[in-house]
Order: structure tokens, then sequence, then C-alpha cells
């Protein structure tokens, strides 16, 4: 429900890309290896330190987890950050040059 | 699920597809600040980074009501809105101001100092990058000895950092306590206590910084976490006057076991001018740090 009130000149609305899908401002993409997940292998929720500290918020921590790459921002904190090396950043072909 | 791993509330607040630089430590912060003070909560901001994680006019990607403040009026805009709240009895709701170290350290300190003095009822959160970041790393009181800015191109910066945590404590308020996006539960925990306590509540937050710090996004946490293992940057709350070590800190504390300077030094490209002169006076500035802290844990 949304309340008007005139004193009120400027007012933004809360949506979602609002700097445009920020997956473009990737050079590297996250790629889970499941198999070496904790919360897969162990098939119940467990670790999720990918989720904890993505800056984004847009790690979905289920089983297995999975990423948004329409906003994934390509930072690499969560590869850096998982303890059992399941996510690699994968260079993207332009960006090696 | 992870909410229930870590004990944190579910909701996001920080919309995906946000202005924030990728690798953020402010994002990390921020997440965990909003899942801590939740729906019943509304914030004021100066111009910094954070105005423009919240977005352009007419789209913002928060989603938890924002009054945009001027620089010297954040602490002042804060107390209007208590007031207000207050005439319209809604003491249900929190009023957080929260600004950069620019904002806070230098151009906001004395619309802060007279709310504190004042006692007004708010929780003033000021995230420290340690520069003004937003219009490109410019230096600000909050900028460590040895860093390299675009207004200390040359020499570095001449001087420590201000120690505005003992400005605000002289304030004698309820609640101060400082934390860090490497260690999110404990930040979280922090913000869920002041939200419970009544008068001003000041909280300070090491964010790192990619591009104003020089070095790769992915490092945002270890170099997050660097800073408390040196004791560059300490987790500790006052409580009435009670000093108290939290989380990974209380644990070196105890153990003894921090680490020299130089290995959160060598991480950034910020300090690849520090002589080794500048690197000792740190080095002592930080063990004289935290002698102190240790003083006061054991009073
Ligand atoms: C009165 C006034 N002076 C200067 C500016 C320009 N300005 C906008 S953001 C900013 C930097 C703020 O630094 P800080 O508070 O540390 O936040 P950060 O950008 O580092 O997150 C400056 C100087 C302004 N908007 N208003
Ligand atoms: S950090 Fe690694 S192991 Fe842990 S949940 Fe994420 S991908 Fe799995
Ligand atoms: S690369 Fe960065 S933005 Fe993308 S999922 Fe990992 S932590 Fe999140
Ligand atoms: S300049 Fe630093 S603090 Fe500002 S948005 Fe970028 S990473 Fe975050
Ligand atoms: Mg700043």
């Amino acid at each position: 429900m949304e309340i008007k009130d005139d004193n009120i000149s400027a007012m933004c609305r809360p949506a979602v890309g609002e700097a445009g899908k920020t997956g473009d401002w990737r050079d590297a993409t996250p790629v889970i290896d499941h198999a070496k997940c904790i919360a897969s292998v162990k098939n119940r929720p467990a670790c999720y330190l990918c989720w904890l500290y993505c800056p984004e918020g847009i790690v979905k921590a289920g089983i297995p987890i999975e990423i948004n790459l329409t906003y994934c921002k390509g930072c690499g904190i969560c590869a850096e950050e998982c303890p059992a090396r399941a996510i690699t950043m994968v260079m993207h072909e332009e960006a090696k040059k | 699920m992870p909410e229930k791993l870590f004990k944190v509330n579910a909701e996001e607040y920080i919309l995906p597809g946000n202005r924030a630089c990728s690798g953020c430590g402010l994002s990390i912060a921020y997440r965990y600040v909003l899942k801590a003070l939740r729906e019943n909560t509304i914030l004021t901001l100066p111009a910094s980074c954070l105005t423009v994680l919240h977005g352009l006019y007419p789209i913002t990607s928060v989603g938890i009501p924002c009054l945009n403040c001027t620089f010297a009026s954040t602490a002042a805009s804060a107390s209007g809105l208590v007031a207000g709240l207050a005439a319209m009895n809604r003491s249900d709701i929190t009023v957080v101001a929260i600004a950069g170290d620019g904002g806070t350290f230098d151009i906001g300190i004395q619309a802060l100092s007279g709310a504190a003095e004042r006692g007004t009822d708010f929780i003033f959160v000021c995230y420290d990058n340690e520069g003004y970041m937003n219009t490109g790393t410019q230096r600000s009181s909050a900028t460590p000895m040895g860093a390299l800015t675009t207004t200390t191109p040359i020499l570095t910066k001449q001087q420590h950092k201000k120690d505005m945590m003992k400005i605000m404590e002289g304030h004698d308020i309820p609640y101060l306590a400082t934390c860090s996006p490497s260690f999110p539960i404990d930040l979280y925990d922090k913000f869920v206590k002041a939200k419970r306590i009544k008068g001003t509540r000041y909280v300070q937050i090491a964010t790192p910084c990619p591009p104003g710090w020089v070095f790769p996004p992915k490092d945002t946490v270890k170099i997050g976490r660097l800073a408390v293992e040196t004791g560059i940057v300490v987790l500790y709350e006052i409580e009435n006057g009670k000093f108290r070590f939290t989380g990974r800190s209380k644990t070196i504390s105890e153990k003894g076991t921090r680490a020299p300077v130089i290995h959160y030094v060598e991480r950034q490209g910020r300090f690849k001018k520090m002589s080794m002169e500048q690197l000792g006076q740190l080095q002592r500035w930080v063990d004289g740090k935290w002698n102190e802290y240790l003083r006061r844990a054991e009073a």
C-alpha cells in the first residue's frame, strides 16, 4: 500500500538493477564445482561462506548453491573465501587480451 | 538454510544491480547492518559512496526509508527525525545516521558532537574507508600514516589516523562499538544490541575499499581480516564505560598472537611509497593503542 504525502517532492522507489544488469561489469565468472562444495557433498545446509561474504547478496544458499549471474560483478570474493576451493573464477576471452 | 546456520535475519534489504564497486567492503558491511536494523528504521545519509549505492532518483537499491541530507548536517537531520517521530508518538522506529569517514571525522563532527551531547536517541554509524573515496580518494583525518591519496600523492600522508572512538567516548554515551565486514556476525550482533539501547550510540565500521586502497577486489575480506590480525583494526565495544574485546580481537588478546603491521601494509598499493621510518612509526602507534586496550580490558 502506497501512502501519498504532498510534503515529499522527490522520493525514490526501490527496484532491482538500479545500475542496470551489473553482470556486464564482470571480466571473470565464478564457476562452481558442486562435487567439491561442502553443502552439496554433505547434502545439508553447511558452510555457505560464499553466501555470507558476497557483497551483492546474490548467492542462493540452497543445495546446490546458485549464483545470480545477471548481477554478479565478478569480484571473486566467493572463490577466495571458499574453504573447499569449489569456486573458480574463469576469465572471459576478451579480458585475457 | 544460511540464516539458521549463522542466526541472522533472512531478508536482504540491498537489491542486486546497485552502483557500488565490485568487491566493495561497504556493501558487505551494509548487508548485515540492515539485516540487524530491520524494517522499523529510518536512515539519513550525506553524500558518499553509500549515496551512490542507494541509487539515482527516481530509483533506489535499498528497501529501507532514507533521507538524503547535506554533508555537515547528518546528525542534525537525525535529531530532526527523532523529534518528528516523538511528536507523532512513533517510539517504535529507530533513527540511524550513516556517513563515511569524511562525513564523520571531518565534515560532520560538530553536528555529531552536538547530537551526542544532547543525548539524542539515535545510532550514528561511520563506515570508514579511510578517505574521500566517492570523489576520487582524497585524504581525510581517518587516512592512516604512509598512505598515498590524490591529495598526498608524493610524500604519502604524514599524520596518524584520528582516534574518533576516543572523541565519541568523551561524550559519555551508553554504547560504542567497532566492527568489520570480514567478521559479519560480530558486526550483526553489535547492531542488534545497539538497536535495543536508548540514547546516542556510535558504531564505526572499518570497510576495505579495493580502488582506494589499491588491492584486487577478491581480497576485500582478506584485507579486512589482516587489519584485525595486525591490530590496525581492533574489534571491541564500550557499554556504559566498560571496555570489552569481541570476536577475533578477544582471541588475539588472550593468546597474544597479534601479527606485525607489515603483513597488512604490504598487500596494498596505497602504502607502496611508505618509508621504513613510517612503518616503524605506524607499528609503534598500533602497539601503543593495543596496550591501552589490554589495560582497559583487564580493569
Ligand atoms: C558540502 C559538500 N562538499 C563536498 C561535496 C563533495 N563530496 C561528495 S561525496 C564526497 C566524499 C565523501 O567522503 P566520505 O564521507 O569519506 O565517504 P566515501 O565517499 O569515502 O564513502 C565529497 C567530498 C558535497 N557533496 N557536499
Ligand atoms: S563457500 Fe564453497 S564450500 Fe562453502 S558453500 Fe560456498 S561453494 Fe560450497
Ligand atoms: S564473484 Fe563476487 S559478486 Fe559474484 S557471486 Fe562471487 S562474491 Fe558475489
Ligand atoms: S570507492 Fe570503495 S567504498 Fe566506494 S563504492 Fe567503491 S569500493 Fe566501495
Ligand atoms: Mg570515506
